[in-house]
């Protein structure tokens, strides 16, 4: 149970599509105490009107189809019913939502990219619903970019064995705001790889979720960030193993650098009663490069059932090690290239794992980029 | 025609005294073998050479070609053309041989290799040290036995040319093959006869494929006698007690 005077279980318990029922927070709740509210910029406290604009430009695959719906569409908000304010606040607050669909047994021959593009010009509300039908195959981009204050909510409906990878890039300008849910829900024997690069805004805070409707489903989701001066981070994801026989591997890595350079990472694993013969492990580490930086990093998994086929997590922040760096620059590599070469190596451990060469190159680029800076 | 110059070197480890004014010229052409016991100071003595962070300097000098290495940051010291081949190599998560490999040639040469030239020389350089080629993949150092890491070292000087090598126990942990070849590694290197090589040793089994010119003794931090490769036998046979008795 951790930290947490009551256990895991219960903190996800509440969950409402009417706003009323969530109070405005104040930054004392489990939920709320490492987001600085004050940078939220009216996100979390109905302030934040919406004036804004963030654009969504799709580059599908031959094989999906695109949508954009109104709110009353009957694919919108079906697996998932928003468990705090903000995500509460999306969900009564969009007026487009973009539906992509993957059909039956389809295999996708390409990427479906989607670009969402802040315009700067204040805050805005989204829902994008990704429905893959059984024993249908895609991958799916996000790219976020721009300036935005922005929160959504975005449903993964991965049917019946079906397999669906998602990348997810949180590349925004300096000033942008974004609070985000992820809600995967999975159909019996559904595949969900998930990767999350979060590098750019002033304030991200990304909760990706898994649920299991059925025995089967298998979820891996990783992710790597790189946190600068003045940044805050956060990543909360939260698998909910209430189906025998389910999968899930959780596995996020961070460099900081810089002065109030802030990461948190809350991992939050549920094995209920039910389910029976779960398989899970969840991973957290932080690469600090420097003073003045700081990661949270709170691992959390409630086991209610006696059999469970394994169990674990862990969490390790720490700093770059000094032999390292020597052995590097014993051979005649200079300090910045040596630290370079290990804090790429240190998230390139993870991106590797992507089998999409084209994706891997993209992701291992970003973070090039961000380490050139 | 190099020449590495150690003048009354002090160094001390978290205030305690190591080195006790060590004085020692390499010159190019010459191989110094310096032998002692355990917690002497012999290693002490190449970190403090290659700036490692860990040990401060207390006093002395250490000049290549008259240039003052202890102003200079480690990797400077590397790209003045010195080398340290490590008594206990580190591993290095995520970052690949050929990468870590390719990264310090373009530093120490001051710019790329051609990528065709590279792979060939990295490629020549493996076969010759009996290396496995699927090595260049693997993380730095991960995994890799005593004895590979030993060899790794050796490529790398290979790579990098160095003026001056300091090989602080190369040769432990190395089966008689290995031995052999990590022996022809280093005289492959000396050949030209314009490189310098300080080699720490416990062991003479080395200087009979490795023929030093000189062999200093090192007892409690500093140089307590020198000859020639005769003071080895003579080591191998007696063992340190004269020396370490004579410097407590
Ligand atoms: N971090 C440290 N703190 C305190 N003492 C240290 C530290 N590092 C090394 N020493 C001491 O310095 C002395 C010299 O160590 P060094 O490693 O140079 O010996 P060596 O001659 O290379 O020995 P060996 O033959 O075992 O390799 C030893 O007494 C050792 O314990
Ligand atoms: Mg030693």
């Amino acid at each position: 149970m951790g930290l947490n005077e009551k256990p895991l279980s219960t903190l996800h318990e509440k969950s409402s599509f009417d706003l009323a029922d969530f109070e405005v927070p104040t930054g004392r709740e489990e939920a709320w105490r490492f987001t600085p509210l004050s940078r939220l910029k009216g996100l979390h406290n109905g302030k934040a009107e919406a004036v804004g604009h963030v654009r969504v430009d799709v580059d599908a695959a031959p094989e999906v189809t695109v949508e954009t719906v109104g709110r009353d569409d009957a694919r919108v908000g079906k697996s998932f019913v928003p468990t705090d304010r903000v995500s509460a606040q999306a969900w009564n607050t969009f007026e487009k939502a973009t539906v992509i669909t993957v059909p039956r047994e389809a295999v996708t021959s390409k990427p479906t990219v989607l670009t969402l593009t802040g315009s700067g010009d204040g805050a805005s509300y989204g829902h994008i619903v990704v429905k893959v039908e059984p024993l249908a195959e895609a991958v799916l981009v996000l790219d976020h970019k721009g300036s935005a204050v922005y929160a959504d909510n975005i449903e993964f409906v991965v049917g019946e064995g079906a397999n669906l990878k998602v990348v997810s890039v949180q590349d925004w300008a300096d000033d942008a705001v974004h609070v985000s849910h992820h809600h995967a829900q999975l159909a019996k024997d559904a595949t969900f790889r998930s990767f999350v690069v979060t590098l750019g805004g002033d304030l991200v805070r990304l909760s990706p979720s898994v649920a299991y409707t059925a025995p089967g489903g298998d979820a891996d989701m990783s992710g790597v960030y790189f946190v600068d001066a003045g940044q805050h981070l956060e990543h909360r994801l939260l698998v909910d193993h209430s189906q025998p026989n389910c999968k899930s591997n959780v596995d996020y890595r961070g460099a900081l650098q810089g002065e109030d350079a802030h990461a948190v990472w809350i991992g939050d694993v549920i094995i209920r009663v039910e389910a029976e013969g779960t398989d899970t492990y969840e991973l957290n580490r932080n690469l600090i490069l420097t003073d003045g930086a700081r990661a949270d990093s709170v691992p959390n998994l409630e086991i209610l059932t006696g059999e469970v086929a394994g169990a674990g997590h862990a969490s390790a922040s720490g700093r770059l090690d000094d032999e390292h760096i020597f052995y590097l620059q014993a051979r005649g590599i200079p300090y910045d290239e040596a630290r370079r070469l290990v804090v790429r190596g240190f998230l390139g451990q993870l991106i590797e794992k992507i089998q999409i060469e084209e994706i891997r190159e993209r992701i291992m680029s970003a973070v090039e980029a961000e380490l050139a800076r | 025609m190099s020449t590495l110059e150690i003048r009354d070197l002090q160094v001390a480890v978290e205030d305690k005294e190591i080195l006790r004014g060590v004085n020692l010229t390499v010159k190019a052409g010459q191989t110094h073998a310096i032998m002692g016991p355990n917690g002497s100071g012999k290693s002490t003595l190449a970190y403090a050479i290659a700036g490692h962070p860990k040990y401060t300097i207390t006093g002395g000098q250490v000049l290549l070609d008259g240039v003052d290495l202890l102003e200079l940051s480690v990797d400077e010291r590397a790209r003045a053309g010195l080398f340290l081949a490590m008594q206990y190599p580190v591993e290095v998560p995520g970052v690949s041989v050929s990468n870590f490999l390719r990264s310090a040639v373009t530093a120490v040469r001051g710019e790329a290799p051609k990528l065709r030239e590279f792979a060939k020389d990295l490629k020549g350089g493996m076969d010759a040290l009996s290396i496995d080629p699927a090595f260049a993949q693997r993380n730095l150092n991960e995994g890799f036995s005593g004895g590979e890491k030993k060899r790794h070292e050796i490529l790398q000087m290979e790579l990098l040319k160095p003026k001056i090598a300091v090989l602080d126990e190369t040769d432990s942990g190395l089966d008689v093959d290995a031995l052999r070849v990590v022996s022809e590694g280093i005289n492959r290197f000396r050949a030209s006869g314009e490189t310098g090589v300080l080699l720490i040793t416990h062991y003479t089994r080395i200087l009979r494929y490795v023929k030093p010119d000189f062999v200093h003794v090192f007892a409690a931090g500093r140089i307590v006698e020198q000859g020639g490769p005769e003071l080895a036998e003579k080591l191998e046979a007696e063992g340190y007690e004269q020396y370490t008795k004579a410097s407590a």
